[in-house]
């Protein structure tokens, strides 16, 4: 599985807050929520993103509320992949239960600019940046991990059991 | 290898003898927890994956806490949804208007949460109960929703900061004093995955309430769970309340933790964390130039009897400063009725404040007190993001009640006096 796409670059500490306000949480449509990604940190991002595009955060990134609209919203907007330095651990968890690809990765988030052109390969957690041919290594996620990705989240996985 | 009292919890749960940092397990659950946001992204992946009951009916809490009394149709709809769900599967634990309080105080109060327990909760301040000395974390609605169907979750077993408390709190200050310090020293990732595990001989002097306020922002130094040893002070709240047996765990002597931080409690001040991150503190007392719109005490962090006992000391017998909208919230229909009969809430409006039903409302800028482009807000809540309490252009401060009351009545950020 791989992701290719525009980098939307974005700084330390992105609260849930910011990528979904709860103000729009009377819904939990995912579509509607979706409007509105993004939207007190960078209004245009919503117009902007297209499919596969890739988000470059600092540390922390997810951190606050456990709201799993969250990370929802970035994947309905069509984001194929979010690199940090570090994320929160509900995010992190709450990524991983509705399949959202994220990778851990200080160097590439440090290194890769906004707008440049990113190729992003899951299975080995290599990260390329096109545009100035530099390459990366992410963490890997832990098997246990894998399988539940690769049953398509966690109640899918459960469900094999 | 010792375990920490976090990780011997975890090992009971899941059944083996010890467990070590970094290891991945499932654990049975005792308490699974929603409210009425996150519950009904919940439902609707339970029902998605084709679950057609709950692991045990009183086994999981729904708490209507978040936009109810319904604040808008789509509230509305989401309230139902769970209404309709807790109804259909006999939950047993389900909190409707006229029973609901906010989550985090309403489910230690009715004893549904104990020691030695191991809970999760689609909510990111489910770490309170930790207070209690039980193992109890955040999570997002597909593991509340898998939690609900199977009893279960999977954990990465955390690794421990220690935070050894001496002394005694000065009497202007309180736990929230004790928590924002810890986050201005580590900062909002400083105990990323990490359990912050409270010791040391100054927890005696800690009331249930400041521990409760000191575990619930756990999260906001990014920690998977703040815990407290099981004392007397414990025993005493639990006592006649809860409704299954605690279990006492406590640290092996030989527990490891990466780091061991000392706290001097009687060093502590009131402490403010500014605009926009919870690790951005001050002392309040080099902040009163600061003007303020507004003040909001209550919350799943503030809104419980001592806290209210608190602004009533400040407020009674005052007036709220001129421009200054106060807004009081008890954090559970006992607090409210309580409030009542001790003549607080009488006071509370005598001083020009207004009181609310319990709600989260205003926290998460969700309704009961929203703030214009650049206003801003004292706050006993727990979060000061960008737009967390309405336009992106306002500012919340975190403070303690006696901090917040204060500054209700100075229409600036003011230190509580010494005695009061």
């Amino acid at each position: 599985m791989e992701t290719k796409g525009r980098v939307f670059k974005y700084p330390d500490n992105v609260d849930t807050d910011v990528i979904i306000p709860a103000r729009y949480l009377n819904s939990s449509d995912a579509q509607e929520l979706a409007k509105h990604c993004m939207e007190d940190i960078d209004q245009s991002f919503v117009s902007r993103v297209r499919p596969g595009d890739v988000m470059v955060a600092g540390w922390n990134f997810g951190c606050g509320s456990s709201r799993e609209h969250a990370p929802l919203v970035i994947k309905t907007c069509g984001t194929g992949c979010v690199i940090a330095k570090s994320f929160a651990r509900i995010f992190y968890r709450n990524a991983i239960n509705i399949g959202l690809p994220i990778l851990e990765c200080p160097e590439a988030a440090e290194e890769i600019s906004d707008g440049d052109e990113v190729q992003v390969n899951f299975d080995t957690g290599v990260i390329s940046d096109l545009t100035t041919g530099k390459s990366y290594q992410a963490q890997p996620f832990p098997p246990f991990i894998q399988n539940i990705i690769k049953k398509g989240g966690l109640l899918a996985a459960l469900k094999e059991r | 290898m010792g375990m920490t009292m976090t990780q011997k919890i975890l090992a009971a749960h899941a059944g083996l003898p010890e467990v070590a940092p970094g290891q991945l397990i499932e654990a049975k659950l005792d308490i699974v927890l929603g409210n009425d946001i996150t519950t009904p992204v919940a439902i609707n992946e339970f029902k998605k994956a084709g679950f057609d009951q709950v692991f045990d009916k009183d086994r999981v809490a729904i708490v209507l806490d978040h936009f109810v009394p319904n604040k808008d149709i789509k509230a509305a709809e989401q309230s139902k949804q769970c209404r309709e769900f807790a109804c259909s599967h006999c939950v047993s634990h389900f909190y409707d208007v006229g029973k609901m309080g906010i989550e985090h105080a309403l489910l230690p109060e009715q004893g549904v949460v104990t020691a030695g327990d191991c809970i999760i909760g689609a909510d990111s301040h489910t770490c309170t109960y930790g207070a209690l000395g039980a193992f109890s974390t955040g999570v997002g609605s597909t593991d509340m929703a898998a939690g609900m169907a199977t009893g279960m979750a999977w954990f990465k077993v955390p690794p421990a900061i220690r935070f050894h408390l001496t002394g005694k709190l000065p009497a202007n200050c309180s736990g929230k004093d004790v928590i924002l310090t810890i986050i201005g020293m580590i900062g909002v990732d400083g105990a990323l995955y990490k359990s912050m595990e409270f010791t040391g001989e100054g927890v005696s002097s800690l009331s249930m309430d400041d521990r409760l306020c000191i575990c619930n922002m756990a999260i906001e130094a990014g920690a998977k769970n703040g815990i407290f040893p099981v004392d007397e002070t414990t025993k005493a709240y639990l006592s006649g309340r809860s409704e299954r047996e605690p279990v006492v765990y406590e640290a092996d002597p030989d527990a490891e933790y990466e780091k061991t931080i000392e706290i001097d409690l009687s060093k502590i001040v009131p402490t403010v964390s500014c605009p926009h991150l919870p690790e951005n503190t001050h002392p309040a007392a080099e902040l009163s130039d600061i003007r303020i719109d507004q003040v909001v005490i209550g919350s799943c962090t503030n809104g419980r009897m001592e806290d209210m006992e608190t602004a009533y000391r400040i407020l009674k017998g005052k007036k709220v400063a001129e421009g200054v909208r106060c807004i009081i919230i008890p954090a559970t229909q006992q607090i409210m009725k309580e409030c009542v009969e001790r003549g607080y809430v009488t006071a509370f409006i005598e001083a020009g404040a207004v009181v609310s039903t319990p709600t989260c409302g205003p926290c998460l800028g969700g309704y009961m007190g929203i703030l214009a482009a650049g206003e801003r807000c004292v706050a006993t809540t727990n979060r000061n993001f960008v737009g967390r309490m309405g336009h992106v252009d306002s500012e919340v401060y975190l403070a303690s009640p006696a901090t917040a009351a204060q500054s209700a009545l100075t229409g600036y950020i003011t230190a509580p006096k010494e005695v009061f």
